[in-house]
């Protein structure tokens, strides 16, 4: 890995290889979900560790965007939890059990998770400005003022800071989808979700949608993504992780997955997207 | 004609001076025959268009002078009777009247939609009896009700359901005519808006509804600030079609002894029954002028509501007018000039 993130983060190193070091950011355990007779999540498994890139491949039905989307409670599971931080997310222990949370609780928990949709799903009414510095304001976290100057910072970061009074549907997709990266930055939270964040794009404006996120890779940020980029996961990822069928079947470093791939679905799946 | 409006080939250019015309009896040129980089393209004329255009006029002249001249419509008594303070008094109660059920009315709604709209079967259930209900009464008939009601009800009381009361009220001061109008109209009206308002929410993306979610954002911002903004886009255009319902179903409160606009024109008849012509022509001017105002309202209010969706707003009626001109004067100079 060429990114030297823990230098940046954190006093050791939290490469996958060495394991223990930075704490745990993300877990799923055992996680089933399913639809009627059809299983989406069949018992997954998944740690993140503080300050990781982990990236999922997989084909189209094979549950990764279920994963994330249970990871900050847009979807709940049948079985098994997701903790953030140690903190179990949308639910709690009662007398031995599992125990929904408040829908007030639920949000209060996913301040603390970003989340990049594939389609951006910007707010078209509110001017890109309002779209990043909204949240910070209406969950009592910062003033007005203070929010527009964050906001100012964030468009500035991802290099749209000339844009900020323009209305989403005036940008282009690239640029759109860097505005809703800055907008979930706005809340400072601990750990992002990006739901294929290139696949609405035009192939020229992957790039500039890419590089966004490699910078936040490169700060430490926790980040987990779901992407058909393979050379992207080569390239940032810590962690490559493989589902198919609802189930991940493997995961290891990108050379690991990418390129000795042990299970013979991983094999065929990167002969046909490489 | 057509040469006239042929572009001017300007002088120096290795064109001969007769370009712009076709040539006589020459095969027609391939396009290797060189054109000016910014050729005007003409517009096709369409003179079948202008001869429809001439007949619809003469025959719009033709009712407009009919409506002007025919003693049966007696302009005279129409001007004596528009602005008589009779008629005025009425339409001061047709706008009251109007303002508070429209008001009430679209606060029901809303409530309405969001009790059909919500995850508690209960209150899904009494929104969409609700709903049946006043859809299936006749306005005329729930305002009869409600006139007769203090008969059925002497006191209304505020107070623990089925338990004490704290507040008595007595009908009989609480339900004037105007009272007993908005509340009827409200309720009436409460039950289509809900549906208009209902529409509106379920056409904005589930996509806002998800990423206002993951955001965190409270539950009533998202649903103030980011669904209902969105919503309204559909919202206006369906409720005021239904407010210019309102502002004619009120004349229906003539039956509750309200004296409105309809009212006051319906008792000036029958004193009147001579002019009873011209006082309908003073009702259908008055109603014609509400609506119109409604409208222009409508246009600001859909404007605003249109910022983010459209990349360009549309231009307004008085730009749109000033462009027209604009463009038809120097289309005159052009061709004046040629």
């Amino acid at each position: 890995m060429s990114i030297p993130r823990s230098d940046v983060h954190s006093p050791e190193p939290a490469t996958a290889e060495e394991g223990a070091a930075a704490p745990i950011a993300v877990e799923v355990r055992d996680v089933h979900k399913w639809y009627g007779a059809h299983r989406v999540l069949d018992g997954v498994d998944l740690t993140v560790r503080a300050g990781e890139v982990t990236v999922v491949i997989g084909p189209s039905g094979s549950g990764k965007s279920t994963l994330l989307r249970v990871i900050n409670h847009l979807e709940q599971p049948q079985l098994g939890h997701v903790s953030l931080d140690g903190e179990l997310v949308g639910v709690r222990w009662q007398r031995g059990r599992l125990r929904e949370l408040s829908e007030h609780q639920i949000l209060a928990q996913r301040r603390r998770i970003g989340f990049v949709f594939q389609d951006f799903n910007l707010f078209p009414h509110l001017t890109v400005l309002d779209n990043v510095a909204a949240a910070p304001v209406a969950t009592g976290l910062l003033r007005k003022p203070e929010a527009q100057r964050l906001a100012h910072t964030l468009l500035g970061r991802v290099g749209l800071g000339e844009k900020a009074d323009a209305y989403p549907r005036q940008l282009s997709g690239g640029q759109q989808q860097r505005v809703a990266i800055a907008r979930a930055l706005a809340l400072r939270p601990g750990v992002i979700l990006f739901d294929e964040p290139t696949s609405a794009l035009d192939p020229e404006l992957v790039g500039e949608v890419l590089a966004v996120i490699k910078d936040l890779a490169a700060e430490g940020t926790t980040l987990i993504v779901v992407t058909h980029e393979i050379a992207f996961a080569r390239e940032v990822a810590d962690r490559v992780v493989f589902m198919d069928g609802g189930r991940i079947l493997e995961h290891g470093t990108p050379g690991e997955v990418l390129d000795h791939p042990q299970h013979p679905r991983t094999r065929a799946f990167l002969s046909r997207v490489l | 004609m057509s040469d006239a409006l042929a572009p001017a080939v300007p002088s120096g250019t290795t064109r001969p001076p007769d370009a712009g015309r076709p040539p006589p009896s020459t095969p027609p040129q391939p396009p290797s025959e060189p054109v000016t980089s910014a050729q005007r393209v003409l517009p096709l004329r369409r003179p079948g268009r202008w001869i429809l255009s001439a007949v619809a006029l003469v025959l719009v002249a033709q009712l407009v002078h009919g409506l002007a001249t025919n003693p049966f419509y007696q302009w005279d008594r129409f001007q004596y009777w528009f602005a008589r303070p009779v008629i005025v008094n009425g339409l001061v109660v047709t706008l009251e009247v109007t303002a508070y059920s429209a008001v009430l009315g679209l606060a029901g709604g809303i409530a309405l939609a969001l009790a059909r709209l919500s995850r508690s079967p209960v209150l899904r259930a009494i929104s969409w009896v609700y709903v049946w209900l006043f859809r299936s009464i006749p306005l005329i008939v729930v305002l009869l009700f409600l006139y007769n009601f203090s008969a059925l009800y002497r006191t209304l009381s505020l107070g623990v359901p089925f338990g004490p009361a704290f507040w008595h009220f007595d009908e009989a001061h609480l339900a004037t005519d105007l009272v007993i109008a908005v509340v009827g109209l409200s309720l009436n009206e409460a039950a289509y808006a809900a549906e208009v308002v209902r529409a509106g929410i379920l056409s904005v993306d589930q996509g806002q509804h998800e990423a206002a979610a993951a955001l965190g954002l409270p539950r009533r911002y998202q649903f103030a600030r980011i669904v209902f903004p969105q919503a309204l886009r559909a919202i206006v255009p369906a409720y005021v079609n239904q407010l210019i319902g309102l502002v004619k179903g009120t004349s229906l409160v003539f039956y509750v002894s309200l004296l409105d606009l309809f009212g006051s024109v319906q008792s000036m008849g029958s004193t009147y029954p001579g002019d009873i012509v011209p006082l309908l022509l003073v009702a259908t001017v008055w109603y014609v002028i509400l609506t119109s105002v409604v409208s222009v309202v409508q246009f600001y209010v859909e404007r605003h509501y249109a910022r983010g969706a459209l990349r360009a707003l549309p231009p307004t009626p008085v730009r749109r007018l000033r462009v027209a001109v604009a463009t038809l004067a120097a289309r005159v100079r052009r061709e004046t000039a040629a």
